[in-house]
């Protein structure tokens, strides 16, 4: 049965020309998994427009 | 004078240009320790024997012709794999590096130790690509804990806590992205100096995250590290994010007072998902320095989610290539780590960034009114090598994703750290002395107070 993130798993892997074999998969799966729950976890702090990112370019 | 295991740097050093010991013998002692005790520890990948007696030759002519020599005169030293070193494969613990053409300049932090005299010997284990907490490599094998060798070292500079914490050399250099020296002095019971970001040049090392990465020594005494460091400080055109700021040595001030210094313990999510034994480091740092207030540092979970987001992103972005020609040569673990790390969306990395800036401007508060935060470098004392999960109150928790769990907030901003090692029984662990930006002159010389009072030392190795 398809996990829920293969889809976008397979997409991303065509758009960025990066091979994924099957067997990989699930483990690619389960990676995906922590770092996009990581990531809903800074997504879902609120910070001002005006905030820079911590890098910034001097010219 | 022969060469004793135990001798730190500073003595080495101080025997070498009082003519009482020749850095040749020195080197020798080194080179004799590695060759009897590398076969169990692994911590060495490569020995540049030639080039470390030809360089001690040389620093024996200069004293013999009585010209001045560097404060690091004769002292062996050693560097994770990751560091450029003339005539190597710089390998960054990977298969795949092993076919670069060898590195035509040493690093910088090597040609600035070299300068005070010191004499490289090798190069060390690592975790490949440094996206690792363990010290176990599946290219090279594992680097071994000095005080149990079914034990991880930690990485993953793991090759520098071993060599270092089995007293083959009394310094060795390595990397910290999200935890590396810090975690491998925990477990190794040494001290580890991961300075502020941009403090010490990464010239010619391989990078990993470049947000994040900071280069840093270890050594067996606080007095080494302070050497080492000011042996390494200073500009360096050569690294965009290396500062402008001018030397700052620390040695001359290591005895001064810490006496009204402001002391605290990192409260929140530095007293969750820890053992007693990281307990009870904390606690007997905190006693020794009178500390009793716990501040809580406001998100540091957030933090260490952003650190996450951003180290496989831009860890992804850094192999991209490689993932495409070359997959079948990374180790899996990390390779699979990295392929989803190129699939998170750009958006979360860009809000991990602007979190970074949010959380530094906290932190700086925070230190408005305190000069020292304390904290545990690791979560337990060293695990078993290959162990997988480990059991906290009941609860089964991954050993690899919560190694660094009290690190990665530290390092996300940069923070200057001294680990110091508690020598408890039967192992030792490591506690965070985190100070404010460019404060490393604090940091070490709460660590030197520490260890004057018997409260940290790094223990004789009794692993092999």
């Amino acid at each position: 049965m398809a996990e829920p993130l293969d889809d976008y798993i397979d997409a991303v892997s065509k758009a960025l020309a990066l091979p994924i074999e099957e067997a990989w998969r699930p483990a690619v799966r389960a990676n995906l998994e922590v770092s996009l729950r990581l990531g809903r976890l800074v997504d879902e702090f609120a910070l001002p427009d005006e905030t820079e990112p911590a890098p910034i370019f001097t010219a | 004078m022969s060469a004793k295991p135990e001798m730190t740097a500073s003595e080495i050093a101080s025997a070498v240009a009082g003519r009482k010991m020749s850095a040749l013998a020195a080197t020798e002692a080194a080179l004799a320790r590695i060759e009897q005790h590398d076969g169990i520890l692994n911590s060495f990948t490569d020995v540049t024997a030639e080039r470390a007696r030809a360089k001690a030759r040389a620093i024996d002519a200069d004293i013999a012709a009585g010209k001045k020599v560097g404060p690091l005169a004769g002292v062996p030293f050693a560097v994770k794999n990751l560091f450029d070193v003339a005539g190597l494969p710089t390998r960054a613990g990977s298969k795949i590096n092993r076919d670069l053409a060898p590195a035509k300049r040493d690093a910088t932090l090597i040609e600035r130790m070299e300068a005070a005299g010191a004499v490289l010997v090798g190069a060390l284990n690592m975790g490949e690509y440094a996206y690792d907490f363990t010290g176990e490599n599946i290219h090279d094998g594992p680097s071994r804990n000095p005080h149990d060798t079914t034990r991880m070292s930690g990485g993953s500079s793991g090759g520098s806590g071993s060599a270092v914490g089995g007293a083959l050399v009394p310094i060795a250099l390595g990397s910290d992205t999200n935890g590396s020296i810090r975690v491998p002095s925990s477990f190794c019971g040494i001290f580890g100096l991961k300075p502020t970001y941009g403090r010490l040049s990464r010239a010619r090392s391989f990078p990993f995250v470049a947000s994040l990465d900071h280069l840093g020594p270890f050594a067996r005494s606080v007095a080494d590290l302070a050497l080492a460091y000011d042996a390494m400080q200073g500009p360096d055109a050569d690294d965009g994010a290396c500062t402008t700021r001018g030397l700052e040595p620390v040695t001359p001030r290591l005895d001064e007072s810490i006496s009204g210094l402001r002391v605290a313990i990192a409260g929140g999510h530095f007293q969750k998902n820890v053992f007693p034994e990281a307990v009870e480091a904390v606690s007997r740092v905190a006693q020794a320095l009178g500390a009793t207030q716990v501040v809580d540092v406001p998100e540091a979970s957030r933090a260490r989610a952003a650190a996450y987001v951003i180290t496989t992103t831009e860890g992804a972005s850094l192999h991209l290539d490689r993932l495409r020609k070359r997959p079948g040569d990374f180790d899996p673990a990390v390779r699979d780590r990295l392929i989803a790390g190129a699939m998170v969306p750009a958006s979360l990395v860009d809000r991990a960034q602007k979190f970074r800036r949010w959380y530094r401007a906290q932190l700086a508060e925070i230190f408005r009114s305190v000069d020292v935060l304390l904290a545990p470098a690791t979560p337990c004392t060293a695990p078993k090598l290959g162990q997988v999960n480990f059991n906290l109150d009941g609860v089964e928790l991954p050993v690899r994703a919560n190694i660094g769990i009290h690190t990665q907030p530290i390092s996300f901003i940069g923070l200057p750290v001294v680990a110091v090692p508690v020598p408890l029984e039967p192992l030792p662990i490591g506690v965070q002395i985190i100070c404010a930006p460019w404060r490393e002159d604090i940091a070490l010389r709460v660590a030197h107070a520490l260890e004057k009072v018997g409260v940290v030392a790094a223990p004789a190795p009794r692993g092999f």
